[in-house]
């Protein structure tokens, strides 16, 4: 079966994934400015944040009502107007659209929630393949630390929760995340990784995504994407503000 | 009386379902926009009723998780073919696994307007992948019996000029624009959801019922046949 759809307009797409805590949200953000810096036309789309499902989401999430199967096909709902209403218009325009999060995300959730590989994988078919996936490969241990450190409360679905893996929400959030790790380390040849080791400091990360954009990107990202002169940077804000 | 055979999944099981336990009836009532299904499900209910049995009916986007943010996104600008179609999904899934398989398993009988048949025939219609859809639905049970009502476009036409008297933005696919006006583009739209429709009928093994017929003789004759289904 094909996985996703090729990627046939003048924009790129860029992706990240990796559990809570590797610090791909961070390092796709230094990626941006960098590219912003070369005067590229980047814009920005993360998981599950379309205004047009919230309401269901936020009503799903609040009323304990989702199953297995719903919580994947809203999420699904949301990747679609996404990709329909933002990221494909972005791309056809000649942007590079940063993507925290993909099709990955579900791919390695939501089977942890009791759908079947196969099942996730054919939902996600209508989607743009990325020219660039990066995944950050981090362990447990390290990624917890992060969030046990960064913030208190570690919300009740990040914890997987509802699958019911321990009733204490630390314990089901470090056995949620490790089983997602494990579909991760599955699926990178199978969906073609670039796999970045996150221990290394933020520094290093960094070089080591910019090396393969340049690498694999350059040419397009010399001539095809849309780049902005600064008269068009300055008319984008005024407009934006009036609106 | 017909040997109990326990329901099938199309092509994906759901988790937590025990086939063995479904003991109510599941009756699929499809075809077109304003073709009468739902006057035929009334009707259905009421001789069920009398008959002794419990119904439970239900129809596309009536899912207490779903439908009111589907009735939502209509009324805006910005749904595309693919989300709506998944939107839908979202809530045939809720309907299924919140209120139609706890039904059976209370053995009711289950009278659905439209199922899974519609929400692919419109997606076929826009373009989109059949057998993506085919398998995104695949979680289905395959019901006791599906009634297609079956009519040509110029008799939903007619309905739809002598009914409401207007044309309706979404039965004229007008997210698609697939006509220059509300007319042209119901024409062809209808006419899409129609012949996908049609391409069912065989593959899952649709009943199929003349619409032009009255109300009273389709009614007769789906009564007749799920008279067979107890």
């Amino acid at each position: 079966m094909r996985l996703l759809v090729p990627n046939r307009h003048k924009g790129k797409l860029i992706v990240v994934e990796g559990i809570d805590g590797s610090g791909k949200s961070t390092q796709l953000s230094l990626l941006s400015q960098w590219l912003r810096s070369q005067r590229i036309a980047v814009a920005f789309s993360e998981w599950n944040s379309s205004p047009l499902v919230r309401e269901t989401t936020k009503r799903g999430k609040k009323k304990d009502m989702f199953t297995p199967v719903t919580f994947s096909l809203i999420h699904a709902t949301d990747f679609a107007d996404r990709l329909e209403r933002y990221i494909v218009p972005l791309l056809k325009a000649g942007a590079v659209v940063c993507a925290d999060r993909y099709a990955y995300t579900a791919f390695a959730r939501d089977v942890i929630r009791g759908v079947s590989r196969r099942w996730v994988r054919n939902l996600y078919k209508f989607a743009v393949r990325p020219n660039l996936a990066f995944y950050f490969r981090v362990p447990l241990e390290v990624a917890i630390g992060r969030i046990l450190g960064g913030r208190n409360a570690i919300k009740y679905y990040e914890a997987g929760m509802d699958v019911g893996l321990s009733r204490s929400v630390e314990e089901s959030f470090r056995l949620f995340q490790g089983r997602i790790l494990e579909e991760y380390e599955a699926m990178i040849e199978e969906v073609g990784f670039h796999v970045i080791d996150a221990t290394g400091s933020i520094e290093e990360q960094q070089q080591q995504m910019r090396d393969i954009v340049s690498q694999q990107l350059g040419e397009s990202l010399q001539n095809g994407v849309m780049r902005a002169t600064q008269g068009d940077i300055d008319a984008a804000k005024a407009a934006a503000r009036i609106l | 009386m017909l040997p109990k055979q326990p329901l099938e999944f199309y092509s994906e099981s759901l988790a937590g379902v025990d086939r063995d336990e479904l003991q109510g009836k599941l009756i699929v009532i499809e075809g077109p926009d304003s073709v009468g299904r739902s006057t035929q499900v009334a009707r259905l209910r009421f001789w069920l009723e009398h008959q002794g049995h419990a119904v439970m009916d239900t129809g596309l986007a009536r899912g207490a998780l779903a439908g009111k943010g589907i009735q939502r996104a209509k009324e805006g600008n910005t749904l595309g073919p693919v989300t709506m179609t998944l939107f839908y999904a979202t809530d045939f899934a809720d309907r299924l696994e919140n209120e139609i398989i706890p039904a059976l398993r209370a053995g009711f009988v289950v009278l659905t307007d439209r199922y899974i048949f519609s929400l692919m025939a419109r997606a076929i219609a826009r373009n989109e992948d059949r057998s993506w859809i085919e398998k995104v639905a695949g979680f289905a049970l395959v019901p006791h019996a599906i009634y297609y009502l079956r009519a040509d476009v110029r008799d939903l036409l007619a309905r739809v000029v002598l009914g409401r008297g207007a044309f309706d933005y979404w039965e004229s696919g007008m997210d698609m624009r697939f006509g220059a006006d509300m007319h042209d583009s119901f024409v062809r739209y209808q006419t899409r959801v129609i012949r996908a429709l049609d391409r069912m009928a065989k593959r899952y093994n649709f009943v199929i019922v003349d619409a032009n017929k009255t109300p009273d003789q389709i009614f007769r004759e789906l009564r007749r046949s799920i008279g067979k289904l107890f």
